[in-house]
C-alpha cells in the first residue's frame, strides 16, 4: 500500500478538538490515515490517543472540527451506524454468550441470514485458530485466547477500519510479542486497515506502517517507524520513542557553533581513546565515564564531557566481558559521533 | 491444650487469621439462634393441642390446624388479596426501579445523590411516616381507600428494593460491552435487548421477588391505605391477635407466610450470587 | 478473506432506515434526553406521591382539630403544635411518650450494636466462603421474613405460660426474672408486658439491619491493615481497638440509622408485646385512629421526621452514608 501514492484516505481528522471540563483530551489535531495501513496512535497514558480512537469509533463525539471517514462525514454518526469495529483493552466479551455467539453477534444485530452467519463464524474461528473453542464461555478461556475472539468478533464484519485499544496490554510478555506478528500477519491477510492505541514504543515500531506520536492532545509527530526514530522532531519524541540524548541550546552551542537544541541516539556514538583524531565528519568530545551498566547484550556507559554535556552512550558487547566493561569505570575517554546523527529538534 | 482452651480469656484477638476465638464463636452462634429461635417456635405452635393459651412445652401435637385453616374462606380471602398487593406493586417498583436505576447510573450531573436519596427516604424515614404520609394526601384529594391506594403505598418503598439489586448489577458490569455492542452495529435498543438485559435479569428478578416478599408481609403502612373491607393477609393476622378464633389457626397462617416468603428469599439470594460469581 | 464480498448490511447508513433506527440515533446523540426521560417516570412516582404525600402531611399539621364536632377546620393554625408539646389534659403526656421512644431507640440501637458487631466480625474475619454464605442467609432470612409473624413469634415466647418461663423455671432462675420485672421504669406485671419484653422484641426484629452494614464495613477493612499493626509492635487487642473499631464505626452508624428509624416509627410491637404506656408510633395510631384528630397525628409524625434529620445529618458527617 505504501508504495501507491496518491492512497485513499481511509479516516481524516480536520482540525479536532475535545474537551472534558477544562481538560482539553485532543486539542486541535489534523490526520490522515491511508487505506490499509497499520496505524499506531502512540503516547503515554492522558496524551489523547484513545479519545481520539473513541472518536472513530463513535463513543465519543468531538467538540470541535471533523471527523471523514472514506469522504464521508461522521463526527456526530452513532457507533453501530460506522463501518468500523473495535478491539476492545478489557476485551468486552459478552459473558452471557458462548464465543460463536459472541462472533456472531455483529451478523445477528445486522440481520445476515443463519447460514451466512454460521459459515463466515466458522471461517474466522478458523484463521485465529480457536475452531475447537467455538461453545465455550469467555469465563473459560484463557487471555490470549479470550484476545483472539476479540479480534475475531470484529473482523468478522468486514469493517473498512478495524480499531485496537491497546489490546495486548494484559498478556504476558512471550504470548504479547507472539502476538504482535500474528497481529501483523492477519492485517495483511485481510488487507483492512488497522488503527492501533498503545503506549508501548517498541510495539509500535515493530507493527506499524505509519504511526502518530501523541502528547497532551497534541500529535507531535507522523511517520513510519523509522522516520519517527531516525529523525524525531521534537525533544519528547526523541525521548518517548527510543533513549536519547538531549542537548540543549546553550550546550549544543558549544560542540556544534550553532544554539539549536538537538538529540542524539546512544547507539551512534563511538567510545575511543582520549588522544584519537576527530574525523572531518564527526563531532567528538573528552570526558571520563562517570558510570558503567551492565545489561548482557550491551553495556550502557554514562559519559561526562569536558563541556558539561553528560551523554549516556550504548555499545554492543560484541567481545567484551562484564569485568571489562566494569574496569572502564573512571577512565578518560573521547566520545566520537557522526555530525549527520545530530537532530535538530524543537523543545 | 487446657491452657490453650482459656487463652481466649486474656486474649480473644490473639489469633489473627484461620482459627477464631472460641468467645467469637459463641456470640455468633448465640446472635445467629436469637435470630432463628422465634421461628422454629412458630412452626412447632403450629401442631399444638393447647387451644386457649400458648402453653410451653404443648400438651401434645395435630395436624387439625391446617385443616381447619384450609376451611377458613376469610383466610383464603386474605391471601388472595396478598398475592394480588405484592403481584401489582413489586410490578410497579419493577419498572420505575429499573428505570430509576438505569438513569441514576447513566447520569453524571450532581443531581444523582439527591435522586437516590429520595428513592431511599420512604424505608428509611419510619414506616409510620410513610403511613401517615399517605393517609393524609389520599384524605386530601377525597382518594377512595381500597386496593389501588395500598398499592400506591407499597410500590412507593418497593422502588428502593428493585433500585438497590439493579444499580449494584449495573455498577459491576463492564461500560465497555454497551460499546462493544453499538460498535458491533447493535442499535440503542438492540443493545437494551442482547446485552443490558440479560445482564440484569437475575437481579431484576431477585429485586423483583425480594419486592414481593416485602410488599407481601407490610401491616404499618397497610393499615393506613387499607379500605375498611380491604384484608391483606398480615392484617387478618393482627386481627387474629386481638379476637381471635381458633387460635391455632394464626400459627397455621402464620407458619404459611414465613414459607411464602422465604421462598423468594432463598431464590433471590441464589441468583444474586450466581450471578456474581 | 478478500473471496467473500462485504455484505451489502456493512454499510448501514446507505440503507433507508426504519423509525426505531431513527428513534435510537435520537437518543444515542441526545444522552442526557435519554437519561431524563429513564428518569421521568420514577421520579414522577416519587415527587409526587411520596414528597407530595409528606407535603400534605406538613399541611395538616397547621389545621385545627375541632374537640366538639370532631370535625377538622382547614384553616392555617398552630394549635396543634401547641396540643402537642404544651397541653397537660392530654392522658398520656406527649413529652414522655416522645421520651421514652427515643430512650428505647436508642437502647435498641445500642444491643442492636452490642449483638452484632461479634457476628459481623465472625462473617467478615474468619468464616470461610462457605461459611459466610451460610451466616449471610442466616441474617437475610429473618430481616426479609414476615416482620409481623416473627412479632408474633415473640408473644408466643414470652407468654406466661410460654418457652421463656418454661425455660426459666428449668433452670432455676424465675427469682432473678421476678426481680428483674419489680425493677421500676424497665418491669412489668410479666415479660410479655414488659419494658425488657418490648425491648427484646425490637431488638430481635431491627438487629439484621445493624449487622449488614458493619459486616459490609469490616470487609473493607484490608487484612494488611491489622497485619501492618501488629507488625508495627501492636498487641491484639490494640489493634482492635485502635485501627478496626474506627475503620468500621462507619458501619455501625449506617445500621443505627435502621435500627433507631424503624424503633422510632413502630406501632405494631408495643401494641402486640408490652406495657399500656404509649409509644410514639402507637399515640399516632389511636390519634388517627380511634380519635380522627388529624392535625395532632400529623404533628406527631413530624416529630420522628425532625428526629431522623438530625439523626442523619450526624450520620452523614460520620461517614455512614459510605457504609450503606
Amino acid at each position: 500500500m505504501t508504495e501507491s501514492d496518491p492512497r485513499q484516505v481511509a479516516i481524516r481528522f480536520t482540525n479536532v478538538a475535545r474537551h472534558f471540563g477544562n481538560v482539553k483530551a485532543v486539542d486541535h489535531v489534523s490526520l490522515d490515515i491511508y487505506d490499509g495501513e497499520f496505524f499506531s496512535l502512540l503516547g503515554p497514558s492522558g496524551s489523547g490517543k484513545t479519545t481520539c480512537l473513541r472518536m472513530i469509533a463513535g463513543f465519543e463525539s468531538p467538540s470541535s472540527g471533523s471527523i471523514q471517514l472514506y469522504g464521508e462525514e461522521v463526527s456526530t454518526m452513532p457507533p453501530y451506524e460506522r463501518d468500523v469495529n473495535t478491539v476492545f483493552q478489557d476485551y468486552a466479551l459478552f459473558p452471557h454468550m458462548n464465543v460463536q455467539k459472541n462472533i456472531a453477534y455483529g451478523l445477528m444485530v445486522k440481520r445476515v441470514p443463519r447460514k451466512d452467519r454460521e459459515r463466515r463464524v466458522s471461517e474466522i474461528l478458523d484463521m485465529v485458530q480457536l475452531t475447537a473453542l467455538g461453545k465455550r464461555k469467555p469465563s473459560q478461556l484463557s487471555g490470549g485466547q479470550r484476545q483472539r475472539v476479540a479480534l475475531a468478533r470484529a473482523l468478522v464484519n468486514h469493517p473498512r477500519v478495524l480499531l485496537l485499544d491497546e489490546p495486548l496490554g494484559a498478556l504476558d510478555l512471550k504470548l504479547r510479542q507472539q502476538m504482535q506478528i500474528e497481529l501483523k500477519a492477519i492485517q495483511q491477510r485481510v488487507g483492512i486497515t488497522f488503527i492501533y492505541v498503545t503506549h508501548d514504543q517498541e510495539e509500535a515500531l515493530t507493527m506499524s506502517d505509519r504511526l502518530a506520536v501523541f502528547n497532551h492532545g497534541k500529535i507531535e509527530q507522523v511517520g513510519t517507524p523509522a522516520e519517527v526514530y531516525e529523525r524525531p522532531l521534537t525533544s519528547f519524541v526523541a525521548s518517548f520513542v527510543g533513549v536519547s540524548n538531549f542537548v540543549e541550546s546553550n550546550l549544543a552551542y558549544k560542540v556544534t557553533g550553532e544554539s539549536k537544541s538537538f538529540t542524539l541516539r546512544p547507539e551512534k556514538i563511538r567510545l575511543t581513546t582520549p588522544d584519537a583524531s576527530i574525523p572531518a565528519d564527526c563531532y567528538g568530545l573528552n570526558g571520563t565515564i562517570r558510570d558503567v551498566i551492565y545489561l548482557g547484550m550491551y553495556t550502557r556507559y554514562l559519559v561526562d564531557t569536558e563541556v558539561g554535556i553528560d551523554l549516556t552512550v550504548v555499545v554492543q558487547n560484541l567481545e567484551s566481558t562484564s569485568s571489562e566493561v566494569f574496569a572502564a569505570r573512571k577512565r578518560p575517554v573521547k566520545v566520537l559521533w557522526q555530525k549527520a546523527h545530530n537532530r535538530v529538534v524543537e523543545e | 491444650m487446657r491452657s490453650n482452651s482459656l487463652a481466649f480469656l486474656r486474649n480473644p484477638f490473639a489469633q489473627r487469621a484461620g482459627r477464631s476465638p472460641l468467645f467469637l464463636k459463641i456470640a455468633t452462634f448465640a446472635a445467629l439462634l436469637f435470630l432463628h429461635f422465634p421461628i422454629w417456635i412458630i412452626v412447632l405452635y403450629a401442631f399444638t393441642t393447647e387451644e386457649r393459651t400458648f402453653k410451653f412445652p404443648p400438651p401434645g401435637l395435630t395436624t387439625e390446624w391446617f385443616k381447619v385453616a384450609y376451611e377458613r374462606q376469610d383466610f383464603w380471602d386474605a391471601l388472595t388479596l396478598s398475592v394480588k398487593v405484592a403481584g401489582a406493586s413489586s410490578g410497579i417498583a419493577l419498572v420505575l426501579g429499573t428505570l430509576c436505576a438505569a438513569g441514576v447510573y447513566r447520569s453524571k450531573f450532581f443531581g444523582k445523590d439527591v435522586i437516590s436519596l429520595l428513592v431511599v427516604l420512604p424505608i428509611a424515614l419510619p414506616g409510620i411516616v410513610t403511613a401517615i404520609a399517605l393517609r393524609s394526601a389520599m384524605r386530601t384529594i377525597d382518594m377512595e381507600y381500597g386496593f389501588l391506594t395500598i398499592i400506591i403505598g407499597h410500590a412507593t418503598f418497593c422502588i428502593v428494593i428493585v433500585y438497590n439489586n439493579v444499580i449494584a448489577r449495573f455498577r459491576r458490569t463492564a461500560h465497555s460491552q454497551i460499546e462493544a455492542s453499538m460498535d458491533l452495529g447493535a442499535s440503542v435498543f438492540q443493545t437494551f435487548r442482547f446485552v443490558v438485559l440479560p445482564h440484569i435479569a437475575s437481579a431484576l428478578l431477585a429485586g423483583g421477588m425480594l419486592a414481593f416478599a416485602l410488599s407481601f408481609d407490610e401491616i404499618v403502612v397497610t393499615n393506613f391505605t387499607a379500605g375498611d373491607d380491604q384484608t391483606t393477609l398480615p392484617i387478618w393476622i393482627y386481627t387474629q391477635l386481638f379476637r381471635p378464633r381458633d387460635r391455632p389457626v394464626t400459627n397455621v397462617a402464620a407458619v404459611f407466610v414465613i414459607t411464602v416468603t422465604f421462598i423468594p428469599i432463598l431464590l433471590a439470594y441464589r441468583m444474586t450470587r450466581e450471578a456474581e460469581h | 478473506m478478500s473471496t467473500d464480498s462485504p455484505v451489502p448490511t456493512t454499510n448501514p447508513s446507505l440503507q433507508s432506515k426504519s423509525p426505531i433506527r431513527l428513534i435510537s440515533n435520537f437518543l444515542y446523540r441526545h444522552s442526557c434526553l435519554a437519561t431524563g426521560l429513564l428518569l421521568l417516570l420514577p421520579m414522577l412516582w416519587l415527587v409526587v406521591v411520596y414528597l407530595g404525600s409528606l407535603g400534605a402531611m406538613l399541611v395538616q399539621s397547621f389545621y385545627t382539630y375541632d374537640r366538639f364536632t370532631g370535625q377538622v377546620i382547614e384553616e392555617f393554625s398552630l394549635d396543634a403544635y401547641k396540643e402537642a408539646f404544651t397541653d397537660p389534659d392530654l392522658s398520656p403526656p406527649n413529652k414522655d411518650v416522645i421520651k421514652r421512644t427515643v430512650r428505647m431507640a436508642t437502647a435498641v440501637t445500642i444491643g442492636a450494636a452490642i449483638l452484632a458487631f461479634p457476628l459481623s466480625y465472625y462473617m467478615a474475619r474468619y468464616a470461610g466462603p462457605k461459611m459466610k454464605g451460610v451466616l449471610y442467609l442466616g441474617v437475610m432470612l429473618p430481616l426479609w421474613s414476615s416482620y409481623l409473624v416473627r412479632v408474633y413469634a415473640w408473644k408466643l415466647i414470652l407468654a406466661k405460660d410460654g418457652v421463656m418461663t418454661w425455660f426459666l423455671e428449668k433452670m432455676g432462675l424465675m427469682p432473678a426474672l421476678d426481680w428483674l420485672l419489680e425493677i421500676e421504669g424497665i418491669g412489668g406485671n410479666s415479660l410479655s408486658t414488659s419494658y425488657i419484653g418490648v425491648f427484646l422484641v425490637f431488638l430481635y426484629v431491627w438487629m439484621p439491619y445493624m449487622v449488614l452494614p458493619i459486616n459490609a464495613a469490616l470487609e473493607r477493612v484490608p487484612k494488611s491493615l491489622t497485619e501492618a499493626s501488629s507488625d508495627l509492635g501492636a498487641r491484639p487487642w490494640y489493634t482492635f481497638l485502635r485501627v478496626i473499631l474506627p475503620l468500621s464505626f462507619p458501619g455501625v452508624v449506617a445500621g443505627s440509622i435502621f435500627t433507631f428509624s424503624l424503633t422510632l416509627g413502630d406501632y405494631i410491637i408495643p401494641s402486640v408485646i408490652g406495657t399500656s404506656s404509649y409509644f410514639l408510633g402507637a399515640l399516632v395510631f389511636t390519634q388517627r385512629g380511634t380519635v380522627g384528630n388529624w392535625p395532632l397525628a400529623a404533628v406527631l409524625t413530624v416529630v420522628p421526621v425532625v428526629i431522623m434529620m438530625v439523626y442523619l445529618s450526624v450520620a452523614k458527617r460520620l461517614g455512614a452514608f459510605d457504609a450503606l
